[in-house]
């Protein structure tokens, strides 16, 4: 029996996890997708991250970003790397991507601001 | 002199809501900002979990104020950037505000006006530690300010004071970016920011939460070198045997936000004490007539959605203001509620139907908010959990209970059987 706290939405239900190898069941979630979460963390959990890329533009020294979708958690170094490496040197708009298919996860690195295009 | 309907101070996402409602209730709208960009704190707030009520979806903070800046452009509204308010005035035809910005002073008129200045932080000035002052103790937001708008790192290896959210999530932030956070310290028994920013942020990468621990001193000459930290006993006083140095560039301060009223507080707005914001009405209306509230300005929010929904009930009641009696009544607040919005209620409103906003004085499983007029339970509302981090909202029509001027109303919570 394991607590876990849901972090899907604000609510942040507490749950509790019953696994006996074979099969998991969850109980405290107020939805749906708490069992999911919980299904998730006991074999493959997965977060989103956001940083930020450097880029070129002295007004604005670096860009917000984020995945495109979750990743698996013990992978966000390793993305957080990838990350690191970018510098923009053209203006892109909120939504494109910066990296596509990072580390053939399936998933992008995106621009979650507008600020390259706004000051351009 | 400029002369407008509405006049909006504050560009953040309760000053975008407030503008764009008053647009649509037909006003003519004026919104005035001091930085370049529009946005407010959701600009340097890159990390995800807004608008999950309002969009359904997990967006990041400059996501968030994108979509709301996006319908502010498409209403054709005005804004003044890089233009700071500095002096309000009441004078017979309407509320007269001073601005300064590149043009030089700028004289403004409106009927109406929305606060939507958002809150400060806490500094170190208002906490008690001793040593020296070196540097390297710098707020949370501040932290962040450096990280995502400039791209620099202020640390390598720090401690954190206090478990409010923007700490918690700045503790993740600098362990993404390869600096070490040794621990987050607070001085009560229970952690001031969401369970889930302990879990995601916290646990996730590791990082201890210390509960009834505090920072005491500091060390370091020009630089902070060290911190004292220790436990505390109920009444936050140091425990002498558990004292600790801990080895640190910096102490990052989490330690709360305060509503940003200072222009509202020269107008003569009355503040409540427990919020810091205004007294308001169910319009969100303060006590001076014309004058709105909304936003961090009002209390300080958890959820951004929130913040945009009492934006647009002020920017609505501001474009629909009329000079006119007001009859108020006090919605009088006791045990285990630790502030409820509105305080007020004006019983001369067409409409009683009222968005309630309360936080709990503690973590309580299993109670109700209870609602009495003179005496009577009137209205029950369960809660699993209640936590004072994670504000509660709920929606009550006072219309029907024919209050009057001398009625009593009374909110507490209270463990009552379910129903
Ligand atoms: C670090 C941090 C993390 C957060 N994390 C989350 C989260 O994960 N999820 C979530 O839903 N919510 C979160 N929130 C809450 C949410 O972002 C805030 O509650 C919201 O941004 C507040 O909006 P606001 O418009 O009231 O204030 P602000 O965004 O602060 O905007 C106020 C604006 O008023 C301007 N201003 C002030 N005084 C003047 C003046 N005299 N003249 C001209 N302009 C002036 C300021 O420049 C500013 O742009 C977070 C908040 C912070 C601070
Ligand atoms: S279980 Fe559902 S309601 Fe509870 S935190 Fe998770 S997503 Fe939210």
């Amino acid at each position: 029996m394991k607590e876990l706290v849901c972090i899907v939405c604000p609510n942040g239900c507490v749950m509790t996890v019953n696994s006996d190898g074979q099969s998991i069941t969850v109980t405290g979630n107020k939805c749906p997708k708490g069992e999911q979460f919980a299904y998730a963390e006991e074999t493959n959990p997965t977060r989103t991250i956001c940083s930020t890329v450097k880029t070129a533009f002295p007004y604005a020294p670096v860009l917000p970003v984020r995945v495109s979708a979750e990743i698996p958690k013990n992978r966000i170094f390793d993305v957080m790397c990838e990350i690191n490496k970018v510098v923009l040197r053209q203006p892109i708009a909120c939504g494109d991507a910066v990296i596509t298919n990072v580390l053939s996860l399936g998933v992008d690195i995106i621009a979650t601001s507008n600020i390259l295009k706004q000051s351009s | 002199m400029t002369n407008t309907d509405v006049i909006v101070i504050g560009g953040g996402p309760a000053g975008l809501a407030a503008a764009i409602a008053a647009k649509k209730a037909g006003a003519e709208v004026l919104l005035i900002e001091r930085e370049a960009r529009l946005g407010g704190i959701l600009k340097q707030c890159i990390h995800d979990g807004f608008g999950l009520v309002r969009f359904g979806e997990k967006l990041s903070g400059p996501e968030y104020a994108e979509r709301f800046i996006q319908k502010f452009d498409e209403a054709n509204i005005e804004a003044l950037t890089l233009t700071f308010v500095t002096k309000i005035e009441k004078t017979p035809e309407g509320i007269r505000l001073t601005a300064v910005n590149r043009n030089g002073v700028v004289q403004l008129l409106s009927k109406a006006l929305v606060l939507a200045t958002g809150c400060r932080e806490r500094t170190a000035k208002q906490i008690f530690i001793h040593g020296t002052r070196p540097s390297g103790i710098f707020t949370a937001g501040t932290a962040q300010h450096f990280i995502n708008l400039l791209g620099q790192m202020p640390t390598k290896k720090c401690v954190i004071l206090g478990s409010g959210d923007i700490g918690l999530i700045m503790a993740r932030r600098i362990t993404l970016e390869g600096g070490k956070v040794v621990g987050v310290y607070e001085a009560k028994s229970t952690p001031s920011g969401l369970t889930r920013n302990i879990y995601q942020c916290l646990y996730d990468y590791d990082i201890p939460l210390y509960l009834s621990k505090t920072v005491t001193r500091v060390f370091g000459d020009d630089r902070l070198a060290a911190v004292e930290v220790c436990s505390v006993d109920e009444n936050m006083r140091p425990i002498e045997e558990t004292f600790e140095i801990v080895e640190c560039d910096s102490l990052i301060l989490s330690v709360g936000l305060i509503p940003e009223n200072e222009l509202a507080e020269n107008l003569g707005v009355e503040l409540d004490p427990r919020t810091k914001g205004p007294v308001c009405d169910e319009h969100l209306m303060t006590s001076v007539d014309g004058v709105f509230s909304c936003g961090n300005a009002l209390h300080v929010n958890d959820l951004v959605d929130y913040v945009s929904e009492s934006g647009e009930c002020a920017g609505k009641a501001a474009a629909n203001f009329l000079r006119r009696e007001r009859t108020e009544i006090e919605l009088i607040i006791g045990k285990n509620v630790q502030y409820l919005i509105p305080q007020r209620l004006d019983l001369n409103a067409e409409d009683l139907k009222t968005v309630l906003y309360f936080r709990s004085r503690e973590v309580l499983q299993k109670n109700s908010l209870i609602l009495t007029v003179d005496g009577c339970d009137v209205y029950r509302k369960w809660f699993s959990v209640l936590r004072p981090p994670e504000m509660e909202r709920v929606e009550f029509d006072f219309g029907p209970l024919g209050l009057t001027p001398q009625s009593q109303v009374y909110f507490r919570i209270e463990e009552v059987e379910r129903t």
